[in-house]
């Protein structure tokens, strides 16, 4: 290496190692725009997630192409250490790694080597994929191709910069490096001079490469190379992200209508976002062809961000690392009006089941952002699909989404005996029967055959009657933040009123809802689902089922219950109980189950345009050829049911809860 | 323009059930309402704000306590809200109520010229459709009454058009202002209240009117000004018929009932 390209290439170094801190000084700038939040806690923890998660690569390899990430990411994580070493080398000659010690720094050339083959092999599996085999998930761009041709070239040129050092004597660790020693082979016979012509040029394709590849990151969606990690380490440390709790005061923000009104972990989920569409496949509103994308919301906030981030900062140069003014105008709105903007149709599409949550590798946490949205829109706007209307007007008045009389909400218990807990005043469970199970006339017969299933077993129970108002879910997830809180705060005197410590629901989504919503109100309940007080009873002897044998019911697991709350054994246990056998699967179970349709409030609105959700599923149950849909859940029920109205089914295939099957079969 | 709404605090009668011994009304931990026609006229008003600019003024006659059906008009954009509210005005059939309500539209027009008067067509505790009426007819203006479209007003002549929902037919009318309009339920969507507009009418001060202020006749309002007197509160007695149902093993038992009925009835025959 002659003087003048040592020059020459430390002047190109210095200048791309300072434009790369000056990306990441923008990006961590940009990334100070949104608003505080506390995600330094449980350090050990995050740590632990980081390495799960991050270095792990768990979630990556949950699916088959994600091992060809795994190599490509671990490729690159050791290839680190010897681009240092090879970019210091490229300004003093003399540099390297050998002080580590022969032995440890043979390791890691002979790491290096193998490593960059495996890289090759990774990149043209992934390039096959994506031309042939594509999802339409995955985006076949510019983009899709450039970066997996610029970590070939740099692959290649490593192997034919050192290769022909090889050949020429120069490596003393040839040795270690069985894929350049290999090639070095094929040099034979070349005239010398021309094979170092052929190195300098290959060290100098792979110098720039390098260093290009370097700023060209945080333009890209490679850009989750640098945001990833930090993102798995910051990932939410509860399985559910329910929605923080909003100050309902003049001046503060009701919701979200500027990107800077995220907070930085939120603007860091946008950045981790590497479109890989995974959570395009499980989301159930996308695979109905409707305007929702998961993907797409995540990635026009990025966007956005960046947009209108660049303008804040360009406005107050001295300022940079503050977050933003709350005044802050935006050049780009966050939600219609642009290319860079989230669609408002997609934001009232959301069924917040989490199966994006689920499958995203990075941890992105796309729900609460899309109600954080919703909540702009209802409480600042007034700006809601007008069926809502009624629904939040029964909820405020009436405390129920039905609008019937708050007098006749008891009137589910007919003619059984159900003690009120005005009467009894104190009982070990209160039974919150939730406004589906007690208002909505199907349902009310799966309560009935649960309060049976109660008054058999002898426990402690009662109910509030009409004392119980609605648990405020699907408006919360509709964003009306206002009425859930009056709701929420309602129930909760209640509750403290009579003591409740422990409560059964019968719906997945009263569950969540008190378990971990009205934790926020600093009120810990012990919220139990009926399918795992069934589970319990049955199994101490408290109540005994006549076992048939029946092997064609198929269960679905319910959102709220399944992927928020993971009691996927119990209602299978239950089934087995019953029936004998296990229940039918789907394709689709457990915590990859397919939302019904109802969740995030949609229980209450008009399918938007495309397949209906409720339809498809049902059509997956179907395919188990069961002759019984068991759920755990009224609003799924309501949807199947719909469902089976569809396909003309006049009561062959029956819909059933949990409770009611077991109600039936239980000796009394 | 201005637009002056009158709203009534109802109990919300799907609840409200009678007792059958005393043949009272068991109001216990019912809740109030806006009367619905009179959200209809709000959101009517709301919307005279919003194309032409009016100023809407929302009046209710009622308790203390029926403040909360004006700061529900504000909580949408009323710009003003006045309770007439005094032991006096109690006990008043339709006659003594408009007969306060027209006073104090009165008393407003005189500090800020009332245009339109907006009413809902009835409301659902009393369902006469009387006190509309009852007030142009105090203030002898003209009255539109089961308005279900605003389809034009002419600022410069002061004139409205509107078409008016009848029992088979509709017809379209045209007034001079001022005029008092009653309202049907399918003029409009009432809007609903952003949180910001909840917190300004929470703020807001609504003045209380008596009849210190109003200065009326005692004679001719509340109870001593009310001609129609309460004697009887009943629930019509009705036969319920009867549900035959039956599925599966029942089915062939309640198709037998059912046909039994109808040969009972004579309205089958069977040879």
């Amino acid at each position: 290496m002659t003087g003048i390209e040592r020059i020459i290439f430390a002047t190109i170094f210095i200048a791309a190692i300072l434009f790369f801190l000056k990306n990441v000084f923008r990006l961590f700038a940009i990334l100070c725009l949104g608003k505080w939040e506390n995600r330094f806690d449980h350090l050990w923890l995050r740590l632990g997630n980081l390495i799960k998660y991050g270095f792990g690569q768990k979630r990556v390899v949950a699916k088959p192409f994600g091992i060809n990430h795994f190599f490509i990411f671990w490729s690159f994580m050791t290839l680190t250490i010897v681009y240092v070493e090879f970019l210091i080398g490229g300004m003093f000659p003399k540099f390297n790694l050998r002080f580590l010690g022969d032995i440890p720094y043979g390791i890691i050339l002979s790491v290096a080597d193998v490593m960059s083959l495996v890289a090759i092999v990774a990149i043209l599996i992934a390039v096959t994929r994506r031309t042939f085999f594509r999802k339409k998930s995955i985006s076949a761009n510019f983009e899709a191709y450039f970066i997996p041709s610029l970590i070939a070239i740099l692959m290649v040129a490593y192997f034919v910069s050192n290769s022909c050092e090889a050949s020429l004597g120069n490596l003393e660790f040839i040795k270690w490096q069985p894929v350049t020693a290999s090639l070095a082979a094929y040099w034979n016979g070349t005239d010398p001079h021309t094979i170092h012509l052929i190195s300098r040029s290959a060290w100098w394709i792979h110098a720039v490469v390098l260093l290009f590849f370097l700023n060209y990151l945080p333009y890209s969606k490679h850009l989750h190379i640098l945001a990833s990690l930090p993102n798995c380490f910051f990932k939410s440390d509860t399985l559910v992200s329910t929605v923080p709790l909003k100050q309902l005061k003049k001046g503060e923000d009701l919701g979200i209508s500027k990107v800077v009104q995220f907070t930085w972990k939120d603007i860091l989920d946008f950045m981790a976002c590497t479109e890989c569409g995974r959570c395009q496949d499980v989301c159930p509103v996308s695979q109905t062809g409707k305007v929702l994308n998961p993907k797409g919301i995540i990635h026009e906030c990025k966007l956005n961000i960046f947009k209108n981030g660049d303008v804040i900062r360009a406005s107050r140069p001295k300022d940079m690392l503050a977050s933003a003014p709350l005044n802050a105008k935006m050049q780009i709105p966050l939600v219609n009006g642009s290319e860079l903007s989230v669609d408002k149709e997609a934001l009232w599409g959301c069924t917040t089941c989490g199966a994006c949550m689920e499958a995203c590798p990075v941890f992105i946490e796309h729900a609460p952002k899309i109600v954080q949205m919703r909540q702009h829109l209802v409480m600042e706007k007034s700006d809601f699909p007008h069926e809502l209307i009624t629904f939040f007007e029964a909820s405020e008045q009436r405390f129920n989404p039905w609008g019937i009389a708050p007098t006749d909400r008891i009137k589910w218990a007919m003619d059984l005996k159900v003690p009120l807990l005005s009467d009894v005043k104190q009982a070990e469970y209160l039974f919150f029967t939730g406004c589906a199970g007690s208002f909505d006339s199907r349902a009310r017969r799966s309560t009935n055959a649960f309060a049976r299933i109660l008054n058999q077993s002898g426990i402690s129970w009662a109910s509030l009657g009409n004392e119980e108002k609605c648990c405020g879910d699907s408006q919360r997830k509709l964003g009306n933040e206002y009425v859930f809180n009056k709701l929420a705060v309602d129930n909760i005197a209640t509750f403290k009123k009579y003591g409740v410590k422990k409560i059964i629901t019968q719906c997945p989504h009263c569950f969540n809802t008190l378990k971990n919503d009205y934790k926020q109100y600093g009120i810990e309940l012990e919220v139990i689902h009926h399918t795992q007080l069934i589970n319990t009873l049955i199994a101490e002897g408290k109540i005994k089922v006549k076992q048939s044998d029946d092997n064609k019911t198929v269960f679905h697991d319910s959102c709220y219950i399944g992927r928020y709350n993971r009691i996927l054994d119990e209602p299978r246990d239950i089934l087995k109980a019953c029936n004998g056998h296990s229940p039918l699967e789907m394709a689709k179970n457990k915590t990859n189950s397919f939302c019904c349709g109802a969740g995030g409030g949609r229980m209450w609105m008009d399918e938007l345009p495309g397949k209906r959700i409720y339809h498809e599923r049902t059509l997956q149950a179907l395919d188990t050829k069961a002759s019984t849909i068991a759920v755990s859940c009224p609003y799924c029920m309501t949807m199947f049911e719909d469902g089976l109205k569809e396909e003309k089914n006049p009561g062959q295939v029956k819909v059933r809860d949990i409770a009611e099957l077991v109600a039936d079969t239980m000796i009394v | 323009m201005h637009v002056v709404v009158c709203v009534k605090m109802v109990p919300d009668t799907t609840q409200v059930s009678i007792n059958p011994e005393t043949n009272t009304l068991v109001r216990d931990g019912v809740p109030f309402i806006t009367n619905p026609y009179d959200t209809n006229a709000v959101e009517e008003g709301i919307r005279f704000k919003d194309k032409y600019g009016a100023y809407v003024t929302v009046i209710s006659m009622g308790p203390p306590s029926a403040t909360a059906v004006l700061r529900k008009g504000l909580a949408i954009g009323a710009d003003e809200g006045i309770l007439l509210s005094d032991r006096v005005f109690g006990g008043a059939d339709t006659l003594a109520t408009s007969m306060v309500l027209a006073a104090a539209i009165v008393k407003i027009d005189k500090t800020r010229p009332v245009d339109i008067i907006l009413c809902g067509k009835q409301t659902i505790d009393g369902d006469t459709a009387q006190v509309g009426p009852g007030i142009a007819q105090r203030m002898n203006i003209s009255q539109l009454t089961l308005v279900n479209e605003v389809l034009s007003v002419d600022e410069v002549k002061k004139s409205i058009k509107v078409k008016r929902k009848l029992e088979n037919y509709e017809e379209i009318v045209e007034s001079v202002l001022p005029t008092m309009i009653t309202v049907e339920r399918e003029i409009n969507t009432p809007r609903y209240p952003t949180v910001p507009g909840r917190f300004v009418a929470e703020d807001s001060v609504i003045q209380i009117w008596g009849n210190d202020v109003l200065k009326l006749n005692v004679q001719e309002i509340g109870l001593n000004g009310s001609p129609t007197k309460v004697s009887k509160i009943f629930a019509p007695v009705r036969d319920k018929g009867e549900i035959v149902m039956g599925e599966g093993e029942q089915q062939p038992k309640a198709i037998t009932a059912i046909f039994d009925k109808l040969v009972e009835k004579s309205f089958l025959e069977l040879k």
